[in-house]
């Protein structure tokens, strides 16, 4: 049994039986896979312009993503749960942004990192998406141009609070709508 | 061509004027550069001259591409231009032809076959701002997908017009 008076976001030790005290644990089930899926991302970095160069900072020694449990990059959709759009997406990548974020396999977040990928950023022309949001469902946005490692790495938390607070099962409904 | 015209051209590129008197029109003098206005009729054989020509090789194209004069404050003769800039390696000059073109059929010879690097030039050229290169082997989109319709930098495409390209395929130019 959870006691009510916990917070849900992370799994809760309460006290069994005095012969499995070292043992055992009890906790919602939704709770303890959400705290495994959100420390265990792995990130496909979508990455077209300098943000994918701030990524690498992030995943770099210095920032070190592994903190977080997202530091298994992986440039297979296949493999991956949480894609992050680094960069500029302009009409003639979209569909192949659509069509990589169609192979994840559930559940899948998105990251649109910086400020042309979250709304097209300066790149008020003919040829650049107008943010990705038009193709894809995003999780979160991350500001700047590009972003600083920090602000990437405040995405990410921002992500895992929101995995945190989500079901197990999610809502495929919500993905078919966008982009039809 | 006026005077002065003719007389800088004497000075910086006189086996032009010598061969071609009859396809310039204007020459001008920006900072030591030189820019030569020349008749869109025979371009072809101005540019493969000046290639070949053994005094003053312009053996490099450097650049090709098109303007739009639509709403310029000081509108040349035709709406269009077509701009070469070619470089002599051996002598260190440079020179920039341009050919006018009218609004109602933008269109030049390609030189495709004299510098092979404007193949792609005048691809781009055509994707962007419509202007036709005769005799170009594969006149299509270089930069724009396939399914984009009208040409982007022309001044009367307006700049908030996005068209969408919804799938991958071959025909999408991806």
């Amino acid at each position: 049994m959870r006691d009510p008076a916990r917070p849900a976001t992370s799994p809760i030790l309460t006290p069994p039986e005095e012969s499995h005290r070292e043992l055992s644990f009890t906790t919602r089930l939704e709770d303890f896979v959400n705290w495994g899926r959100k420390n265990s991302l792995w990130p496909l970095p979508f990455g077209t312009a300098c943000c994918a160069i701030e990524y690498m900072s992030v995943v770099s020694a210095h920032y070190d993503v592994s903190r977080f449990g997202a530091e298994v990059v992986r440039f297979s959709p296949r493999q991956s749960d949480c894609i992050l759009v680094l960069g500029t997406v302009v009409e003639k990548m979209a569909p192949v942004l659509k069509n990589i974020y169609d192979q994840m396999l559930e559940p899948k977040w998105v990251i649109a990192v910086g400020v042309c990928a979250s709304s097209g950023g300066f790149y008020r022309a003919y040829h650049v998406m107008q943010g990705i949001d038009e193709i894809v469902p995003v999780d979160v946005y991350v500001p700047g141009c590009p972003p600083t490692p920090e602000g990437i790495i405040h995405g990410l938390i921002r992500l895992q609070e929101k995995i945190a607070k989500g079901g197990l099962v999610r809502a495929r409904d919500r993905h078919k709508a966008i982009g039809k | 061509m006026q005077e002065t015209a003719t007389k800088l051209l004497e000075n910086k590129l006189p086996a032009l004027l010598s061969h071609f008197a009859g396809e310039c029109v204007d020459a001008t003098d920006f900072r030591g550069d030189l820019c030569v206005v020349v008749r869109p009729g025979r371009i072809r054989d101005v540019i493969a001259f000046l290639k070949a020509s053994p005094e003053l090789p312009f053996e490099i194209l450097m650049d090709l591409f098109a303007m739009d004069y639509l709403k310029s404050k000081e509108p040349p003769p035709e709406r269009f231009a077509v701009v070469y800039q070619l470089y002599s390696v051996s002598r260190g000059r440079r020179v920039r032809l341009k050919a006018y073109l009218p609004e109602a059929r933008p269109e030049i010879d390609s030189i495709h076959d004299v510098y092979k690097a404007a193949n792609w030039f005048e691809r781009e050229a055509w994707d962007l701002f419509g202007v036709d290169f005769r005799g170009h082997p594969s006149l299509v989109r270089i930069l724009c997908h396939n399914e984009f319709v009208g040409h982007a930098l022309r001044k009367d495409y307006p700049a908030d017009r996005y068209q969408r390209l919804r799938s991958v395929s071959p025909s999408s130019g991806i």
